[in-house]
């Protein structure tokens, strides 16, 4: 944890992050839950109220900045990633947060979150995936599973859905993780660690749209066979899940798999959680976990720390600053052949 | 001593293979010019293909200058002088060097193969097709290698010192100087030393070449030319908008921030910004047109003196985030810089054809202000008052600069920098007044610009229609009118704050040529020619196109007739038929290339007869 910045009160809550605006989601949504974790950790973050920054395009998702009590900008499809962009590359200093959707980041708007990740300008990206377009009224979305039936593809989707976090993975994204709307208590850590992450930070949250696409996420929010179909990943700690703990992932090759514990395997044969391999294989191999092969990997799957856009940026001003001294507009004005005319 | 004979001006064409270096050839002529004191203009002509197929005339890249001992302001109807460098070259060129004009030849690149590229059926300097010009039939390539052989170089390399020796010849025959292009060279090739030397000896070979060879009898000199006093330096119309940027960045006392995707003509822009770090300038190459357009968006949010920058086809790009600009009501310049359309077009060539683009191309009742440089030189003036306008009225204001001010030259008189104006910044804080983000000035209609990282002023923007004063999203459909009312009168009110307009020669009279941009230099040369020959014709240049002077309407009815003359079908005549229910008449070309001053005075002219002939039809019905 960073030093205490001045100004900040200790006793700082969640109420001091919620805004004036009536909250205008469906009842149910799951957008409720993102919105309170979010006020909670923005709460418990280093940073003044006032250097927070919420930027979104466009859907229900896009809509939490009205609700933040910070500095916000609700800007048009697809483009907060470019927006926040603009925002961070001037003013390092702000803690710049982009929330989107599945539609808004990933459709109209995918070659801007490929270029906010590859660049790792220090952006905190909560991607609400509910794979469905609530706002427009439910037509299928690039993470919509093939073959699904929805108001635009009555005769089933034929596109093949994005896989978020490999995309998120193939953009070479420093920190990349996975959480759910209804794990109030993962969803605020995630959200944390997003925060605290120096650099592009993605986070799909697995979130419920009560109206369009209800129980979307059903195999791994049902209490019943939650530990079944999920794998939550630690850092450090070996792959494992089940209800009895009794299942592991282990790499077979060039691929993983999964292994019984007691059937000739022990622990140690396991894959042990490591998000901070340098090379985003691993991390690549396990956003490849699907069901009903896999459970679904819930947590973070890559974070590793690598010079931000931002930084660099400054750097390269200081740098020439330095090397140039400062610039004067009398000598850039005369500079180049110039002549007197008297 | 060969014999010097004393010209007021001199227009010379430089033309050759993309890969010949002829736009180098002619800027270092250009910079030789402006050092020893002529008025001078440039337009550099070049393909969109980098490397066109050597010897086609796909791949003919043209440099045109004109310097003078008297005042000019255009590089030239037409070429004195036409330096052609192989067939292709002369084939595209010579139908516009002057009858009796000055052709010179590189006759090595007349090859049967060099003749076969360039479609020739027969070859030019055997045929009688030349006969109407002064022909000189030199072997550059030949003279530059027996000048170069010495050096070490292939000769491959020594080919590509050809365009030296063409420049040194060019600086004998018009009396000029080696040391600006010696001193060029130096500083270029300063680790390579082989290169000064080879470039130097073709330059100097050249220059003794015309000396001793028995082929010139004279040479010529152009004087200087009388330029007001000062300081002056040669410069383009991208190199003084970046300037003219990063002087508004300083005056307003704010860092300047540049998104930009690269594209023709608008390139050199971000090339000049990014040079410039120590300004503190951030310049941010985006993925794509619609990013640039976001980042300085978000850039303007954060407080920045916020720029981007394209041409027309990604102005088309940027318009949906323009009018998010328009409705958050943030302070920010985009530039275009015009090329021809539409579409991809013709992306290396000038063209004023998207006036009506960046006035109407967007959704909704969506004002901008649009100002427009007029000269080279004037870029650096009117991209601050840009920022002027953007910075005191809280809004985006659009650059409408074209390819030809662009790339074109002149020599810039320097501003001192007392003599800048001061661009006012205020960030309220919540010590002021009750804060409310959409609260505005009485008197320019601007909103506050409250920043990030300003504790107390906490608030969300965005590009739902907003509430009247607070801000707060708001669907009421009269809100919504008065809003899109408010809007429209902030842009309106900055006709109060622009010079008049103002008519050059007769204040009343036959007939007004009204232009904009970068056609100045030719309609204000034309009006006054028109005006030696007794017209009664006088001459009206727009920098401000939203909203117009407020006397525009007022100076438009003292004239008989108003011809609007614009490279496109008649943009600038529509919004004034438009706007004043005038009966404007259109002069326009659409050719990829700027007017020369022939055709406005021809053109004038023939309406005139027209007119004439009109009123006397007029009359004998009567």
């Amino acid at each position: 944890m960073a030093e205490k910045i001045a100004g900040l009160t200790a006793s700082r809550t969640r109420q001091d992050f919620v805004s004036s605006q009536d909250v205008r989601w469906c009842p149910g949504c799951g957008d409720y839950a993102i919105l309170s974790q979010v006020q909670k950790v923005l709460a418990e973050l280093n940073v003044p109220r006032e250097n927070y920054v919420f930027v979104s395009g466009i859907g229900c998702s896009s809509r939490l900045p009205y609700y933040v009590n910070t500095y916000g900008f609700h800007s048009i499809h697809g483009r907060a990633p470019a927006v926040a962009t603009g925002i961070k590359a001037y003013r390092p200093e702000l803690s710049v947060w982009v929330a989107t959707g599945d539609g808004d980041a990933l459709s109209i708007g995918g070659n801007h979150l490929f270029h906010a990740l590859r660049r790792n300008i220090d952006l905190k990206i909560l991607l609400f995936n509910n794979r469905i377009y609530g706002l427009t009224k439910g037509q299928y979305s690039p993470t919509s599973e093939f073959g699904k039936k929805t108001k635009s593809s009555p005769a089933g989707v034929i596109d093949y859905p994005v896989n978020t976090l490999s995309f998120a993975l193939g953009c070479e994204g420093t920190f990349v993780a996975r959480t759910i709307d209804s794990d109030t208590r993962h969803l605020g850590e995630m959200i944390k660690r997003v925060g605290e992450h120096k650099g592009a930070a993605f986070l799909e949250i697995y979130q419920n749209c009560v109206i369009f696409n209800d129980e979307a996420f059903k195999e791994v929010t049902d209490r019943a066979v939650r530990e079944e179909t999920t794998i939550l990943l630690e850092h450090g700690k070996p792959l494992i899940f089940g209800k009895n703990r009794e299942k592991g992932i282990r790499l077979n090759g060039l691929e993983l798999e999964v292994v019984t514990l007691g059937n000739g395997y022990t622990e140690k044969d396991l894959l042990v959680h490591d998000e901070k391999t340098a090379d985003p294989s691993y991390a690549f191999l396990l956003s490849r976990m699907e069901l009903p092969k896999f459970p679904i990997p819930i947590g973070v799957f890559r974070a590793v720390e690598r010079p931000s856009y931002d930084h660099l940026l400054e750097e390269q001003i200081r740098q020439s600053t330095k090397a140039m001294g400062k610039g004067s507009l009398e000598k850039l004005l005369n500079s180049g052949e110039t002549w007197t005319v008297t | 001593m060969k014999e010097l004979e004393e010209k007021e001006s001199v227009v010379i064409r430089f033309a050759g293979d993309s890969g010949d270096g002829m736009q180098l050839t002619g800027t270092q002529f250009t910079s030789t010019a402006a050092v020893i004191g002529n008025d001078l203009a440039t337009l550099p002509d070049y393909p969109a293909e980098i490397r066109a197929p050597a010897g086609s005339l796909a791949g003919v890249s043209g440099f045109q200058l004109n310097f003078s001992s008297k005042d000019i302001r255009t590089p030239g109807d037409a070429p004195d002088v036409l330096v052609a460098m192989n067939p292709a070259a002369l084939k595209a060129n010579i139908r516009d060097l002057k009858e009796g004009g000055m052709l010179i030849l590189n006759e090595d690149a007349f090859t049967p193969q060099g003749l076969k590229k360039a479609n020739y059926t027969s070859n030019p300097l055997e045929d009688d097709s030349l006969t109407k010009y002064e022909l000189y039939k030199l072997p550059i390539t030949t003279l530059t290698v027996n000048a170069l052989h010495d050096t070490g170089l292939t000769k491959k390399e020594i080919d590509r010192c050809k365009n030296f020796f063409a420049l040194g010849l060019m600086f004998w025959l018009y009396d000029r100087p080696l040391d600006v292009t010696i001193d060029w060279i130096s500083t270029k090739f300063k680790n390579k030393p082989v290169m000064i030397d080879a470039n130097v000896k073709a330059l100097k070979g050249g220059f003794h070449y015309g000396e001793t060879a028995e082929i010139f009898k004279r040479h010529y000199h152009v004087a200087k030319a009388k330029l007001p006093p000062g300081r002056y330096r040669n410069i383009t119309g991208n190199e003084a908008s970046a300037l003219g940027f990063i002087a508004a960045a300083e005056r307003a006392g704010k860092p300047l921030f540049y998104a930009s995707y690269p594209i023709t003509p608008a390139s050199d822009i971000l090339h000049e910004l990014s040079r410039h770090k120590n300004f503190g300038v951030r310049t941010f190459q985006a993925e794509d047109e619609i990013a640039a357009m976001g980042a300085a968006i978000g850039a303007s949010f954060a407080g920045a003196v916020s720029l981007t920058g394209s041409s027309g086809p990604g102005i088309a790009l940027k318009s949906e985030g323009m009018n998010l600009a328009v409705m958050t009501e943030l302070p920010m310049v985009i530039v275009d810089v015009q090329r021809g359309g539409p579409s991809t077009g013709l992306p290396t060539k000038t063209e004023q054809a998207d006036l009506l683009q960046v006035i109407f191309g967007r959704n909704s009742e969506s004002p901008l202000p649009v100002v427009a440089p007029s000269t080279p030189s004037d870029c650096f003036a009117m991209a601050i008052e840009a920022f002027r306008i953007a910075l005191k009225y809280m809004t985006p204001v659009i650059y409408l600069s074209d390819g030809y001010l662009g790339n074109g030259s002149e020599p810039w008189l320097l501003p001192s920098i007392d003599s800048l104006p001061n661009l006012e910044v205020r960030h309220p804080t919540a010590d002021g007044p009750k804060f409310y983000p959409y609260q505005r000035d009485p008197k320019t209609l601007a909103r506050p610009w409250a920043v990030p990282g300003t504790a107390g002023l906490e608030h969300r923007i965005g590009g739902l229609e907003k509430e009247n004063v607070t801000g707060n999203v708001s669907y009421d459909p009269k809100n919504h009118e008065l809003m899109c009312q408010l809007r429209a009168e902030k842009i309106a009110r900055i006709a109060d704050d622009i010079p008049e307009a103002k008519a050059v020669g007769c204040q009343r009279g036959d007939l007004l040529l009204v232009g904009w941009g970068g056609t100045f230099g030719a309609i204000s040369s034309a009006a006054e020619e028109l005006q030696r020959e007794g017209y009664s014709v006088a001459h009206l240049h727009l920098k401000h196109l939203n909203p117009f002077p407020r006397n525009l309407g007022e100076v438009l009815s003292r004239f008989e007739t108003v011809i609007a003359a614009e490279l496109n079908f008649g943009q600038l005549a529509f919004l004034l038929r438009g706007k004043y229910l005038f009966d404007v008449k259109s002069l326009s070309k659409v050719q990829g290339q700027p007017f020369t001053i022939a055709e406005i005075v021809q053109g004038v002219k023939r309406f005139l007869k027209t007119e004439e002939v009109r009123s006397w039809q007029k009359k004998s019905l009567a």
